[in-house]
This record gives structure tokens, sequence and C-alpha cells, in this order.
């Protein structure tokens, strides 16, 4: 792999989090003055010297269109992007490579979904269920399919401590469910939900899941053999990639039996006026020259995730998790939303009679990135009765002292609004 | 604690947005909500006109300081206003918290203290968002919804 991956070795003793931080250039960086304390990995995650220097070596020795010439930089383009293709789907424990379609994100993967799932498997009175925690990602696509095909969306309901309500769920399916499409962990409530049970139940109907793993993937390590989900989308950005690359994981009679999204070029077999035949997954879903930088991008990130080993993740960001809680649980008004027995990183809160948006303007000057606002889950904040949260979110290259900085920001917050 | 903070967090600001004015809804008059998508901010202005004369103001809702202060400052100012004459004062308004930080400081009174929100770019849309809802509460011949976004 030439992925960069720093090797099992230099991660065999303690967890070595000025090493990683080295690892991430743009965290060298002052803003207004002041160290950048990057809490916004929910939103965004940065880039470790491997990737960037990995997409700049694609470019500078590679670049080259992909399953179409017979020169030498074709084919080595055409290699590393299926290289990248193996890569991701080793990482989530995919049968085969061709399991993974390369597509723009998240959105697109699900988008995708509800286009081509949609226009052949759904039909006046059918039901869709998804959950209240859904990112707009995960309703508007949906939503758009219900009024296209006549159906209808169905809410798996939370309850207050922001947990899915299972027993709701299981009542919410029937014989006129077409699909579930659930959230792996929250953005806003950080509650990782309980997938492998979701998927159980509308199995025993016959029923396929899709499971958006976008705040998954950069947090423990994913196993769609073992999550037993029929589709499985995450983006390239919130796991240390590149901007731009994202994976729709489907199982390959799932993708089979789909008609094509986008169409154009590398999707098909043959064209001719009378017809067209496509070619066969995952090319029939990837219209257009590709990401290919991006993919290969993608792939050294997941080559630097597992060097470093995601059991060594979850436990140093579990930690990482509590006490950031135990901090922010000791400034007087602050409320964390999200109680989840089963929580990743990510940590929203409100301050009593202060503003999230406030909160993240104060929180800016002194140097502490977070995100204020609804987060893109606008029927979440309903059932929360807030407007909006400030979110504090969490990677592996963040430490006690960001947190110390933001409990910091937070009491000149206090400070200016008594 | 930054000096732009201390600029942009004034105490009247903090005052207003703890402590907004004529923070009710109106029976009589014309309303509008002005809504920022990119944080929650959702504000509805009252206005009560007469031949072309601001009688009554109010608004309501949850926003941030910056939107809760602007509204209350702009309640204080506009009534008994022509509805031309609070639309000059938008304007001046709009060039204060836009213009540079180096920029001269317009005198506009009370509005002033909003002075600071110019060294905050992305916070401009915050203190206008009253000032558009006021501005379509006072043109509408019905109830509207005006967006920042």
């Amino acid at each position: 792999m030439r992925s960069g991956s720093p090797g099992p070795a230099r991660w065999a003793a303690a967890w070595d989090g000025a090493a990683i931080r080295r690892d991430f250039p743009i965290l060298r960086q002052r803003v207004h003055g002041k160290p950048l304390v990057y809490l916004d990995n929910a939103a965004t995650t940065q880039k470790p010297q491997v990737v960037i220097d990995r997409v700049t070596q694609y470019y500078v020795e590679e670049n080259a269109n992909v399953h179409r010439g017979v020169h030498w930089l074709s084919v080595r383009a055409t290699d590393s992007f299926e290289e990248a293709r193996a890569i991701v789907g080793r990482f989530l424990n995919a049968r085969e490579p061709r399991e993974v379609v390369f597509v723009r994100g998240t959105t697109e993967a699900i988008n995708l979904v509800a286009a081509t799932f949609g226009r052949s498997r759904v039909g006046p009175g059918d039901e869709i269920v998804i959950s209240a925690m859904e990112h707009h990602s995960n309703i508007v696509p949906w939503q758009i399919t219900c009024e296209q095909q006549g159906a209808r969306l169905r809410i798996i309901p939370t309850t207050g401590a922001g947990e899915l309500d299972l027993d709701a769920y299981a009542t919410l399916l029937t014989d006129r469910t077409r699909i579930v499409s659930v959230v792996h962990v929250s953005n806003v409530l950080g509650t990782v939900n309980p997938v492998e049970e979701i998927v159980r139940i509308a199995h025993q109907r016959g029923i396929p899941v899709l499971v958006d793993g976008a705040q998954a993937v950069a947090h423990g390590a994913v196993d769609v053999q073992a999550l037993g989900c029929d589709f499985y989308a995450f983006s390239g950005h919130k796991m240390f990639g590149p901007t731009g690359i994202g994976v729709l994981y489907g199982t390959s009679a799932r993708l089979e039996s789909m008609p094509p999204y986008q169409s154009g070029g590398d999707m098909i077999r043959s064209v001719s006026f009378d017809q067209t035949l496509y070619n066969v997954p995952p090319y029939r879903f990837e219209a257009g020259t590709p990401d290919i930088a991006g993919a290969v991008g993608l792939a050294a990130a997941i080559g630097y995730l597992t060097g470093i080993g995601f059991e060594r993740i979850v436990s140093f960001e579990r930690e990482l998790l509590e006490y950031a809680t135990d901090a922010l649980s000791r400034i007087p008004g602050v409320r964390v939303i999200g109680t989840a027995a089963d929580k990743a990183g990510v940590l929203s809160f409100v301050l009593d009679g202060v503003h999230p948006h406030d909160v993240g303007t104060i929180l800016d000057r002194e140097g502490v990135a977070i995100r204020a606002g609804h987060h893109c889950c606008q029927p979440l904040m309903d059932r929360l009765g807030v407007p909006a949260t400030a979110r504090a979110s969490l990677a592996l290259y963040n430490n006690h002292d960001d947190i110390d900085a933001l409990s910091a920001a937070l009491q000149t917050v206090r400070g200016l609004f008594g | 604690m930054t000096s732009d903070l201390r600029a942009l967090y004034r105490d009247v600001i903090v005052d207003h947005s703890k402590h907004p004015r004529n923070f009710r809804t109106l029976e009589a008059g014309r309303k509008a909500e002005g809504f920022n998508p990119l944080c929650g901010d959702r504000l509805t202005v009252y206005v009560q006109v007469d031949d072309g004369v601001i009688r009554d103001v109010s608004f309501e809702g949850l926003g941030c300081a910056i939107a809760t202060a602007s509204a209350s400052l702009m309640t204080e100012r506009v009534k008994g206003k022509t509805v031309a004459e609070a639309d000059a004062l938008f304007e001046r308004l709009q060039r204060m918290i836009s213009a540079s930080s180096d920029a001269p400081v317009d005198d506009l009174g009370t509005l002033s203290a909003l002075a600071g929100v110019r060294r905050f770019p992305v916070r401009v849309k915050c203190a206008t968002l009253p000032w558009h809802a006021l501005r379509a509460a006072a043109a509408a011949a019905g109830d509207e919804v005006v967006s920042t976004e």
C-alpha cells in the first residue's frame, strides 16, 4: 500500500498524542492570535500529511483517466483507483471490492439509493422508515422518493436521553415497508445506534436497511457483514480523507437489482441509438470521470487510521469524551444534550441564557472552533425543544488541553453574559 | 478576552438581549417573521402603521444576543417615525456594520452600540434580521416571512 501508513510498530507503545498532532500540519496554526483548538470534527476532519502527500503524489506521478486508456499512465491511474476500492472494501469488511461504489459523499450515496431503489422498488401506498435523529441528507431524499412514488415516510421516535425507541420501531414495520434508513452515530447527540439490532428486526420481514455512517467511520471499526446492513454510506472528509469523495457500500445482490443513477461514460457496456446496455456494479453507478485523487487520498486516510488501530482510537476517544463531559458539567448553566449510554465523540450543549450562536462567536475569538446551529437536523431540534445547540466534536488529535481551552472560553462567555 | 468581543458584546447589547424592550405581540397591525436558517434565529416583528407613521412596534421570538438586541433597539428607535425614516435608518445601520473596522462610526445614537458587528462579518445578518422583518411587515399586505439566507 502506498498510503504512507506509519505502520503498527510506531503505535506499539502508549498513545502518543503529540506525535499524532504533528501528523496534522493545520493544527500548528494560530487563530486570532491563539492556538487553534479544532473541535468541529463532526463537520469535517483535518488531514494528516500522509493524505496530503498521497494526493500530491497522484497528481505528480499518476494522473490520467481511468478505465479508458491503453497507455501506461492510464493503467497506473486505474490500478491506484481500483486498489483504493479494494482498501475501502477491506476497511468495511465487504465481501468483495465491487460492493464499493465511489460517490461524492454520504449525501450522494443516500440520494443514489433513494433514487434508484426508490424508482424500482417503492410504489404507491408503500412506506419508508427513518428516525427522528436523522440529518437532513437522510430525510429529504426519502421525502422526494415518497413524493414521486406516492409512498409515505414513517419516523422512529427518540427517547429523552437521545436513544431510538426500538419498541416503537418494531411496530412501525409493516408489509408496506420497503426500506429502513437510519444513522449509525448521531451528528447532534453522539448516540451510537444499535444498528445490528435494527437490521435484525428489519430482516425478519425481508426489509433492506441503509446505514448513514458519516459520523461513525472516524471513530470505530465498521464491519458491514457483522452489522448485516444492505447499504452503508460515508464521506471521506469526515475520516481524515479529502473532500469530494465518499462511499456507498451495497451488497452485490442489492446493487445488481438497481437501475443506474446518473448516466454517461463508464456506466455503460455498449451504446447504440436503439439500445444501451448498462455496466455491472459498481461501474453502473459511477457515470463520468470519478474523483480519482480523492479515492487514493481516502485509501491513504484508511491506512493512517488502521496504522494507529481502531481499538486504540476508540479507547482514547472514550476517555477524552468522559473528560470533556465532566469538564462541561462543571460549568454553571451548561446542559449537555444527548446522554445516550453508548456515545461517540460528540458533545452538544446549551448554556443557560446564552444563544449558541453567541457562544460560537466568543469561542472562535479564543481560538476554539465549534459548531453552533441546528446541525442540519431541524426536526431533531424541534423534538429537543431548542432552536439550536453548540456542539464540540472530538477527533483523535484532540487532547485535554483542547478541552481545557474550551472550558476556559466558556468561562469567558459566562463573564460576558453574567 | 479580546477587544473585538468587548466591542461586539457591549453592556448595552447584553442588557437589551437579556431584557428586550417591546417584547410582546401586537393585536392591531401587521407582522412579518424574520428567519435565519443558518443559526435558527426566528423573530416576529409587529407593526401598526397609520398614514405612513409607525404608531407602535414590537417583537417576539428566539434569537441570538445580536439579533435580539438589534430588534429591541429598533423598536425603541422607530416608534413615531415614518416608514420612510425607518427605512433610511436601516440603510445607515447597514452601512455602519458593513464598513471596514477602521472606518469612522456614523453617529446613530443608541444604534451605534451595534458598530462592533463590523468586526464580525458573519454576524451582520443577525443584526439586520429584525430590520428586514420590520420592512416586510410595514410594506406587507398580509403576513410575511423574510429570510436572511
